[in-house]
């Protein structure tokens, strides 16, 4: 795996320029998944149950700080502390205390973000107590008297559960099944493309709808698919065929989710394929062509291999986040005609919370979407782990 | 060694196949082009197909008389450019004293931080604490949720720990270089093109995000473009577009059509002039990524 750096090094006037040398632990692989992607994709850079320690290891080059001298030049941070003992004699107190008020600087700079992220995310924690409450504006978060798991129970009980659990698994297992394998095929024929300048081109293109909206996306499938003036009725039409109204048919929904996060995510969700393929030794390719093997053998029995411990972490990932799938996709394609079928357990806490403002009832739906994801990705990742596979941590 | 027949069947197999995702991909964006000059009418006839038919650019000066469009437009310029300086700052703000191993507690920090991508609040409890912070339908509620992603800071830490030779922070600090200084006259000098990573990551987050403001705003004038194409494409809210003109039914429902695609064009055109950067900034920054992650 540590072969992506010739696939970063060798792209024409890197700026990044070829880094030193450490081999990417596959976890890391993942991370680069999609960036904007979902919160779990980034998840994979930094091992939730050790997250110091893997953080640290993984990033910086070998050895651990209080590594001898002996190292050389290797490790680059750790030089940075040694010339300064003389300085240290001036601090005072314990060596922690000299070492932290040295640097108080980095403290200062820091600050704002931690402020940030106490404030953003920490204090809506906080919040999540009231799916436990029977929240009232006026009283606030605290004063609000308690309500066990009442909102729970509603929510279980209620005659939304089943549709909104079989919705949200449906979408998420149809956007697995279609949406996962589709890039490592076009990574896999991009990488035997025999002509760098149509490889290019195809990339080129197949990049492109990344960078569109959501917006966008779903607004170009509303005009495309319009009954009346839409470019696909009336191509239906003018082959003998009929008018659908996609849009507003419950059996279209998540067919035309799929294809169309398909359509706008294969291109780029295969460059982490296409790297991992560019690393893997071409001396391997020699010898069964000596051998023999024909092309779509090679593919099977070299290619394949070759980057399935990167296939395995995109999997555990995307099963782990199967729940979580792109809301503001599905709120955008909902509409009252297809609520059957498009509602899922986002959009519905959406709908109650923020339009209905049932404040409790939603947040509880919230902790409990957000708890069965979590259980979801650690299940998932366990199970890889022990067949012997890549595993996140 | 010469290909077999097999091998060079499977070739054309690779490049036929390849040639079609490729036609799948690109037709409907080159479609939405081509009808955004087209004469509406042609488009509901379904007359189009390669070219534009019945050139015009009536749709485009449609969309430049609408007010609501360019005020869009003007808001999601300035949510992009002040959200991605302050993305940027805050990204380097934290990233700097993380990549310093003789930062105390940055593994305190990091998993701090790193925590959040697990869990968090939740839609509802972020709602009432925007709510409660008073920035409901303020301009800051565009620009503060989202400061700083943990992901570009995990890349830029990552870049100053491996790319900027340690010698020369050591140097800067013997002459008596602070922290601060380190950082602004050494470090970020040297990390120019990580710097246009970062920049162009949150750029076309801002520029593509449209939930926080569905959300937190519902005073109009403060929409960004995302919520009035929203409008546009999704709701069919154009109405008032046409109205104002003396046009009849007719020719009103086939302005909104032409409008439609122009409109299209119009919120992708600092997309369109940036793809060539975009493409390569992005595939390095993401193997980038991928290697040191």
């Amino acid at each position: 795996m540590a072969n992506l750096q010739q696939q970063a090094g060798a792209m024409p006037a890197s700026p990044l320029g070829p880094p030193p040398a450490p081999s990417a632990p596959p976890a890391a692989l993942a991370a680069s998944a999609s960036p904007p992607a979902p919160p779990a994709a980034l998840a994979a850079s930094a091992s939730p149950p050790a997250p110091p320690a893997a953080l640290a290891t993984s990033a910086s080059p070998p050895g651990p700080p209080p590594a001898p001298p002996a190292t050389g030049g290797a490790s680059a941070p750790q030089r940075l502390m040694r010339p300064r003992r003389p300085l240290a004699h001036a601090g005072g107190g314990s060596p922690l205390g000299r070492r932290i008020a040295r640097n108080w600087q980095l403290y200062v700079m820091i600050a704002p973000v931690i402020a940030y992220y106490l404030v953003f995310h920490y204090a809506p924690m906080y919040g999540i107590q009231i799916a436990f409450k029977d929240f009232r504006i006026n009283k606030g978060i605290w004063d609000s008297p308690w309500a066990g798991f009442k909102h729970f129970e509603r929510f279980f009980d209620s005659y939304f559960f089943e549709r909104l659990l079989t919705n949200t698994l449906e979408l998420g297992a149809y956007l697995l099944a279609v949406g996962f394998p589709i890039p490592i095929l076009l990574a896999l024929l991009l990488n035997e493309a025999g002509s760098e300048r149509f490889k290019k081109f195809v990339q080129t293109v197949t990049y492109a709808p990344h960078f569109l909206s959501t917006v966008v996306v779903v607004g170009m499938l509303m005009i495309f698919l319009n009954p009346r003036y839409g470019l696909v009725n009336t191509m239906l039409v003018s082959l003998g065929g009929e008018s659908v109204n996609f849009m507003a048919d419950p059996a279209w929904f998540k067919t035309l989710y799929v294809l169309s996060d398909v359509w706008q995510t294969m291109g780029w969700s295969s460059i982490i394929y296409l790297a991992a393929l560019g690393g893997i030794d071409p001396a391997l390719h020699e010898a069964a062509r000596v051998d023999g093997a024909s092309r779509l053998r090679r593919i099977w029995h070299i290619n394949l291999p070759g980057i399935r411990p990167t296939i395995l972490i995109l999997l555990i990932l995307n099963v782990g986040s199967i729940m979580s799938i792109g809301f503001e996709k599905v709120l955008l394609m909902q509409n009252n005609l297809n609520l059957a079928s498009s509602d899922i357990i986002d959009t519905y806490v959406y709908r109650s919370g923020i339009l209905d403002a049932n404040y409790s009832f939603s947040a509880a739906i919230g902790l409990f979407s957000a708890v069965i994801n979590f259980i979801l990705l650690v299940t998932v990742n366990s199970i890889a782990r022990r067949a012997g596979g890549s595993s996140l941590w | 060694m010469p290909a077999t027949r097999e091998d060079r069947a499977f070739g054309i197999v690779v490049y036929a196949v390849l040639g079609i995702v490729s036609l799948i991909v690109l037709y409907p964006l080159y479609y939405v082009l081509i009808a955004s000059f087209s004469e509406p009418l042609k488009i509901m006839n379904g007359e189009i197909w390669l070219w534009p038919k019945g050139f015009t650019i009536d749709s485009y000066a449609k969309i430049l008389d609408n007010d609501a469009i360019l005020r869009g437009f003007l808001n999601t310029v300035l949510y992009t450019v002040a959200g991605t300086a302050l993305n940027l700052t805050m990204t380097v703000l934290a990233a700097y004293p993380l990549s310093r191993s003789d930062f105390v507690g940055r593994n305190l920090f990091m998993g701090l931080m790193v925590f959040t991508m697990f869990f968090g609040g939740g839609l509802i409890p972020s709602y009432l604490l925007i709510k409660n912070l008073g920035l409901l339908d303020t301009f800051w509620v565009m620009i503060l949720p989202g400061a700083v992603s943990i992901w570009n800071i995990i890349i830029m830490r990552t870049y100053f720990q491996q790319s900027i030779p340690p010698e020369i922070q050591e140097a800067a600090v013997i002459d008596g270089c602070s922290s601060f200084g380190t950082l602004l006259r050494v470090v970020l000098p040297l990390s120019m093109p990580i710097l246009a990573v970062t920049v162009l990551f949150y750029a076309v987050g801002h520029w593509n995000a449209f939930f926080n403001a569905l959300l937190y705003l519902s005073d109009r004038p403060k929409f960004p473009l995302q919520l009035i194409l929203r409008e546009i494409l999704i709701q069919g809210q154009t109405d008032d577009m046409v109205r104002a003109s003396t046009e009849s039914a007719i020719k009103a429902r086939q302005a909104v059509e032409g409008i439609k695609y122009a409109v299209l064009i119009v919120a992708n055109i600092p997309m369109l002039l940036l793809y060539p950067f975009l493409q390569r900034y992005f595939v390095k920054g993401i193997l980038v990524g991928a290697i040191k992650g």
